[in-house]
């Protein structure tokens, strides 16, 4: 076993290990924190097999911003230190059921399934390999999308300002 | 203990999935339930770039829709969470269970 699948064995034990403690801890805050590392564990994969671009920007959008803004949010919206009210044990039983059920299908369609890779030179996913195709406008370019995800980005913007600003005249 | 490849990386991906769904299903509280989302959007992820990498290495269409996967879930976040800031100004809670009325 060489230091390479140890290191696979390591991320995979911290991406599920602080997924699980994420969606079962009773802390609110533990658990945004739970999710902070399972991201950086997901950042890590992507470090492993060989994607830098991608590992940087899980880094920069996941974990420097989604994970901050709930923090954030948990901070505005809650009483921090304050455990979350007991969950039903018969919703929790369904809950593990459905989700356990649902894991073993999937895992059985893709063991019986082989999956035939190509065979063709591999593209290297570097930057300037990404960035020709991102903003190419010849076959299998990707500027429409990209330009549609900006007027996405500006509307989300906009959306956010107008929902949670406060409005003076109804506040009491 | 095998050489780790693709089929270790679905695992992964599918179990992460998983979980996320069983967080959504068990929780009751909005940002929870937006944490458990992020963890289902983080296995698509995982999943297109584990397709790119060990199946059509020479085309790079799973890395770009990892990338755009990534700019809409940003946008989502933050939407969700201007949502959720008002409900908290509105109803004084964040629990599903007591924010039934639909009325801004």
């Amino acid at each position: 076993m060489s230091g390479a699948d140890i290191l696979f064995y390591m991320l995979a034990a911290m991406i599920l290990g602080s997924g699980i403690l994420s969606v079962t801890t009773r802390h609110i805050f533990r658990a945004a924190i739970f999710l902070l590392f399972s991201l950086i564990g997901v950042a890590g994969m992507y470090f492993w097999m060989q994607y830098e671009f991608i590992a940087a920007v899980q880094i920069v959008v996941y974990v420097g911003g989604i994970t901050v803004l709930i923090i954030f949010s948990i901070f505005l919206t809650q009483q921090a230190g304050e455990k979350l009210p007991e969950q039903k044990m018969g919703r929790q039983l369904f809950a593990a059921l459905a989700a356990f059920c649902g894991f073993a299908f999937i895992m059985l369609q893709i063991l019986r399934h082989s999956f035939i890779g190509t065979t063709k030179t591999t593209a290297e996913p570097s930057v300037v390999n990404i960035g020709n195709q991102m903003l190419g406008v010849e076959q299998g370019g990707y500027a429409l999308p990209f330009e549609v995800v900006s007027i996405l980005l500006l509307a989300a913007l906009i959306g956010c300002i107008v929902i949670a600003v406060r409005n003076k005249t109804q506040t009491t | 203990m095998m050489q780790p490849g693709l089929y270790h990386i679905l695992f992964i991906s599918a179990a992460l999935f998983f979980i996320g769904v069983f967080g959504f299903f068990t929780r009751r509280n909005l940002i929870t339930m937006l944490m458990s989302v992020e963890l289902i959007l983080n296995s698509v992820n995982l999943n297109f770039i584990a397709f790119n990498k060990y199946l059509w290495a020479d085309k790079l269409d799973g890395l770009f829709f990892t990338i755009f996967v990534i700019a809409i879930a940003a946008a989502e976040a933050a939407i969700a969470i201007a949502i959720i800031i008002n409900l908290s100004r509105n109803f004084q809670s964040i629990d599903v269970e007591k924010t039934d009325e639909m009325k801004f």
